[in-house]
């Protein structure tokens, strides 16, 4: 018995003590990976913010931009004109779901549209792999995969551009939604739909502009996610990455997905390499939800989601 | 003209509540159970038996359970295909550690399993609701999924990680494993589902039923006239455990015969959610109908290039599928959010009026 506790709550920490620059390492390690869920968990909030809709098919969407930007790619565009012929595609895709899914299940409760959008998810998968082909491709954006060091700390240089990307998106996003004027009315309808509605601001442009946001941001996810490890449709699958993200850090909460990557990509590795082979490996595909759970025992709404206030 | 109540007076308070209070429909649901019993095992062939209708009866066991947890209890879960493996699981254990047991008391056990997995796993609901609790219950299916494929003990130490159903009889006729035939495994299904139906029907329409939907519909003020959140919610798991945990052992060892953890996966919740959402939730006859549909759709489309005389290769067809599948969905729930059970209750106010509509 005292052996396990032993195992359990001394041995990991006499490790981390005894190889600093190891942990270090892991440390970044698990910082670059939150960045890369934050990435997708953004996605997420911002349609949830601004539509009440837990959008299930954002990691389709994260799937279908990086298709489209490699099968533009592949057939020979240049990549500016690949990169903003995607952007075009992820408006007409948020057009589309406007038009033909949200519009008609207004007003119908959460769960339908959550629905919805496994449906969606499903409809897009399908549609991705059949314009663009199955196999997997390999998304080639100039930066080389290879590690340089700092101080005996091994730093990867397409880890570090993606945490840089994920840093200027989420100042641009702020910035948008702070100062110009669509920003301002994109909070408006978060805060309060009938409110907005009643002084004027369109709800049905806001959807497709918040949607047309979370295509681009998915772009952005793409591009990073599909440079790492090459676009396939596993790809899709860092959806249920970002939901124990999106969880921590609530669902209405920018810095909440932010924050709540980095707690979750940083207690992931550190979990994974310390207490992992004590119960056989391969945890990752639960500890991250473990994880969410302990905190939302604590916290109900996440840590920076709206306090839920309880009325009769 | 033939559906009609006119004549039939309710005298007493037990006929006012009866499950079906129009004799036709009692009838026509007497006659549709006993035809499913008898017709199926003499007309049909391995191959609808096996590819069909027992699939369709082992989903709609486990969608009955969700509903009742979801669609009743308003709690949603995407944790089913860990409670279902679950049942799979200690049934296998239990019926290779004890072979005499009866098979049907090993069904029943491992529902009993999955329901105090289910309970321990509901207690997070205490505290949190809506879309967390959704995520939170990705938890248990991811891992218990992990536990079963890292613990050899469950699979006996197999080395392919994979669970075999044994050879078991009832009354003499063996109902599962390899050398059982599908009419007895068939029966078989069909009587667990049709039990459990009756059971799920007169528990929604009691004193449990009425306080899950007073939680459902709003939690603090079900509190407040003295409903007990803390029983009420995970009873509601509980039960709706035990169900998808006899659905598990079912699927194992009725349908597949040998399974890994493969067969519970995410999907597998997502399906059975969509069976419950598509049927119509807060509806035991939506899970059925929704059952059948999600069960036919891909069989359906899978035949359908082939009758038209398209030829298109598998991949393609696969997209297309998939394509289909989710278009369909979307369409439906767009036309009729409240599901298909609606649609059955509309058609039948249209009967009861037909051919004289004013």
């Amino acid at each position: 018995m005292s052996d396990l506790l032993y195992m359990v709550l001394v041995a990991p920490f006499k490790d981390m003590a005894g190889a600093p620059a190891f942990l270090v390492e892991v440390l970044i390690g698990g910082v670059f990976a939150g960045l890369m869920y934050s990435l997708v968990a953004l996605g997420f909030v911002l349609i949830y913010k601004a539509s009440g809709v837990f959008n299930f098919a954002q990691g389709v969407m994260v799937l279908f931009a990086a298709l489209t930007l490699v099968g533009l790619l592949e057939r020979g565009a240049p990549v500016v004109v690949a990169l903003a012929l995607t952007v075009a595609v992820m408006v007409g895709l948020a057009y589309a779901i406007e038009r033909v899914v949200l519009r008609p299940l207004v007003n119908q409760p959460q769960i339908i549209l959550f629905m919805a959008t496994i449906g969606l998810n499903f409809f897009l998968e399908g549609f991705g792999e059949m314009a663009w082909g199955a196999n997997v491709k390999k998304l080639d954006i100039g930066i080389p995969d290879r590690s340089f060091i700092v101080r005996g700390v091994q730093i990867n240089e397409l880890e570090l551009t993606a945490a840089v990307t994920a840093a200027v998106l989420v100042t641009l996003l702020a910035l948008f939604f702070q100062t110009t004027r669509i920003g301002r009315a994109l909070r408006a309808v978060a805060d309060d739909h009938e409110a907005a509605l009643s002084i004027g601001i369109p709800l049905k442009t806001i959807w497709v502009v918040v949607w047309s946001v979370a295509g681009v941001v998915a772009i952005v996810a793409g591009l990073m996610w599909g440079a790492k490890s090459g676009v396939q449709f596993s790809l899709s699958l860092i959806a249920l990455k970002a939901l124990p993200v999106l969880i921590l850090g609530g669902f209405e909460s920018v810095p909440g997905a932010i924050v709540g990557g980095l707690i979750i990509g940083v207690g992931e590795k550190l979990g994974e390499v310390y207490w992992g082979p004590l119960v056989g490996g391969a945890i990752e595909n639960w500890f991250a939800y473990v994880l969410a759970l302990a905190f939302l025992l604590v916290r109900p709404q996440g840590l920076f989601g709206e306090k839920i206030i309880e009325r009769v | 003209m033939i559906y009609r109540e006119a004549g039939q007076f309710k005298t007493s308070y037990a006929s006012d509540q009866a499950v079906f209070p129009i004799v036709q429909d009692r009838v026509f649901v007497l006659a549709a159970v006993v035809a499913a019993f008898v017709v199926p095992p003499l007309i049909a062939g391995d191959y609808w038996l096996q590819a069909i209708l027992i699939p369709f009866l082992i989903y709609a066991l486990a969608a009955i359970g969700l509903n009742l947890l979801t669609g009743y209890a308003g709690q949603l879960s995407l944790g089913t295909g860990g409670f279902m493996a679950v049942g799979a699981y200690s049934a296998f254990k239990l019926t290779t550690a004890f072979p005499q047991l009866s098979i049907i008391a090993v069904f029943l056990l491992s529902g009993l399993a999955a329901a105090a997995i289910g309970l321990l796993f509901g207690i997070p609901s205490l505290r949190i609701k809506g879309f967390y609790l959704a995520v939170a219950t990705l938890a248990a299916q991811f891992f218990l999924i992990w536990l079963f494929n890292k613990v050899a003990w469950f699979t006996n130490y197999a080395s392919s990680g994979t669970i075999t159903a044994p050879d078991r009889t009832v009354l003499g006729v063996t109902v599962t494993g390899p050398n059982a035939p599908a009419a007895a495994r068939y029966v078989m299904a069909l009587a667990f589902v049709a039990v459990f139906a009756l059971v799920a029907k007169n528990l929604v329409r009691g004193r449990i039923g009425r306080s899950w939907m007073a939680i459902r519909d709003r939690d603090i003020a079900a509190e407040i006239i003295g409903v007990r959140p803390l029983r009420t919610k995970l009873l509601a798991f509980g039960i709706s455990s035990f169900y998808c945990g006899v659905a598990g052992a079912e699927l194992v060892f009725l349908y597949l015969g040998s399974a890994e953890t493969l067969a519970f996966d995410i999907n597998q919740s997502f399906l059975v959610l969509f069976m419950v959402i598509i049927g119509g939730l807060g509806s035991i006859l939506g899970s059925w109908l929704g059952a059948a549909f999600i069960i036919l759709l891909p069989i359906f489309l899978t035949r359908l290039p082939h009758s038209l005389g398209l030829t298109m290769s598998v991949a393609l067809q696969k997209q297309i599928e998939l394509m289909i599948f989710g278009g369909l969905i979307l369409f439906f729930l767009i036309v009729e959010p409240h599901g298909l059970a609606r649609l059955w209750q509309i058609g039948k106010e249209k009967l009861r009026l037909w051919p004289f509509p004013h």
